[in-house]
């Protein structure tokens, strides 16, 4: 039995009067890569907001349900708190693009206001930017802005970004769908290494690449959690038919 | 096509390019005028005295305008002072509240207090401070200008902030990073080079205006840098000496003029080499 990092209990989100999750149940395996799987506007980017607590920003937005990390209720603790527990990924790769590379990666700290020794500080760019497969590219140019590198490159320093708070958990939501097909094999390919580290839950509507990476996937479709399963399983004998039909190519 | 038809085209095509240069070039053609009218009868009588001495009384030859320039940067300074950071703020409750009855309110203000007459706010500002503190000053100047570089300077922080993309801020935030850090150390940095712009933009609007400045800091001969005193200024200073009878003294005005000028178009070559420096790429 795997170690649960994440339990999701009768979850709800709402836009106001729109109801875009129902009642979600999931536990999220630690030190593993969760693939969380659906068509566009299922409400899989809303799920990994709601877990650390992006979707409130939205004005109108509520939920309902518990997200527990490490038996601690997220919902009953400061927002800022949970999220430098809880890193994310976005879409289209955002440095700050009035940082140097270093100043980026050690942004979490810097903009919290939490004051390191200099040397404390060079040991978590270098430990952050090697997790994330980026030191040797950049090792050079610490100092140069971070919007010099490629979508790939910097969507790693984004990824080294989150690493250096020392996250539980790392939120990816669709981190490869602005990158280009080697940036993107590069990046899975970081995925994997990194389940040492941290758990993984990656939001994708790539099923080629869930399966690549995923130990674990879950398929929600309009709102409902279809399905939960080890990969393996799920992509070669889906349970449900809507997850079969989803896999096959019938819709999404 | 026919031959002809093709021909006529061109024609046209070059007339309109030919057209549009050249009302291009009328509407810069004043400007021109205007700097090399201001230069040439200027200039004579720019020279280190005319910068460092103090006016002298009619009949005297010479004197120079000394107080005047340092009086307009200290006016300026005091509306800096006091605009910049209310008009920041504003700018940034603007920016961050799109919607909402305060938001749009605030909106409407701002767009009336940028249609006030600069004479209006004069006369406000004569009835705020003049009178209430009995005696005419650099402060009540300086505020008059101050409000006037207001709106200047909480559109420009409101656009720029606007254009910053929503992605910073959820870089930010997911970091935990609280709200106003978020804006203080991200969002107002990655806008700098546009709020600067709106600073610079209206120092250089107001450091020119003469009729915010007639019932408030009033003028004044001499060198005065206590700011609850009358104090004299470039504009002041020209429309004192333009207006007077004496040949003498439209000489001088014609000198301060250039001055002004000089100042004027310093601030905005240095504003966009800030826009350029400080130009953050998202």
């Amino acid at each position: 039995m795997e170690s649960t990092v994440l339990k999701i209990e009768n979850f709800s989100a709402f836009f106001g009067e729109n109801q875009v999750l129902e009642e979600v149940n999931l536990s999220i395996p630690q030190n593993r890569i969760t693939a969380i799987m659906g068509p566009s506007g299922c409400g899989k980017t809303t799920l990994i907001r709601c877990v650390n607590r992006m979707h409130e920003l939205i004005p109108g937005a509520r939920v309902s349900g518990k997200i527990f990390l490490d038996s601690e209720d997220i919902y009953a603790t400061d927002p800022i708190i949970v999220r430098r527990q809880i890193g994310m990924v976005f879409q289209k790769p955002n440095p700050f693009p009035m940082m140097s590379i270093y100043d980026n990666v050690i942004a979490g700290y810097n903009l919290n206001g939490i004051r390191l020794a200099k040397g404390e500080k060079d040991r978590i760019v270098e430990e952050s930017l090697r997790k994330a497969a980026l030191w040797e590219e950049v090792k050079e140019a610490l100092y140069r802005r971070g919007t010099f590198l490629s979508g790939g490159q910097q969507q790693r320093l984004c990824i080294a970004r989150a690493l250096a708070m020392g996250p539980a958990i790392l939120l990816l939501d669709e981190p490869t769908s602005a990158l280009d097909p080697k940036a993107t094999s590069h990046i899975e390919e970081l995925i994997g290494e990194l389940k040492d580290t941290v758990s993984i839950i990656l939001v994708t509507h790539n099923m080629g690449q869930a399966a690549r990476v995923s130990d674990f996937a879950a398929f929600v479709y309009l709102g409902e959690l279809v399905e939960f399963g080890p990969s393996g399983k799920m992509f070669t004998a889906p349970k449900d038919k809507r997850t079969e039909e989803y896999l096959t190519g019938k819709f999404g | 096509m026919k031959e002809h038809l093709v021909k006529r085209r061109i024609l046209y095509d070059k007339l309109f390019k030919i057209i549009i240069i050249l009302l291009t070039f009328c509407s810069i053609l004043p400007m021109f005028f205007i700097l090399f009218f201001i230069t040439s009868k200027g200039i004579s009588v720019i020279n280190w005295r005319f910068l460092t001495h103090l006016p002298k009384p009619v009949g005297e030859i010479g004197g120079g305008i000394s107080n005047a320039i340092i009086g307009t940067l200290i006016l300026i300074g005091i509306a800096t002072t006091f605009s910049v950071p209310v008009g920041i703020l504003a700018g940034i409750f603007l920016s961050e509240n799109r919607k909402g009855r305060l938001a749009s309110l605030t909106r409407l203000c701002v767009e009336t207090l940028q249609g006030i007459p600069s004479i209006v706010i004069g006369i406000i500002a004569y009835i705020w401070l003049v009178v209430s503190m009995g005696s005419f000053s650099a402060l009540s100047g300086g505020v008059a200008l101050g409000l006037m570089m207001l709106p200047i300077i909480i559109t420009a922080t409101e656009e720029t902030l606007k254009l910053i993309p929503e992605s910073l801020r959820e870089a930010s935030l997911a970091l935990g990073v609280s709200y106003p850090r978020t804006i203080v150390k991200v969002i107002l940095p990655a806008g700098v080079s546009g709020i600067l712009t709106g600073i610079l933009l209206s120092i250089s609007r107001v450091a020119g205006e003469t009729a915010p400045l007639l019932f408030t800091a009033f003028g004044s001969p001499f060198m005065n840098v206590n700011i609850l005193k009358p104090i004299n200024s470039l504009p002041l200073m020209i429309f004192n000496y333009a207006t007077s009878p004496y040949p003498d003294w439209h000489t001088l005005a014609w000198g301060a003029s250039f001055i002004l000028i000089v100042l004027v178009l310093g601030l905005n070559l240095f504003t966009k080499v800030v826009t350029k420096r400080w130009k953050v790429q998202f």
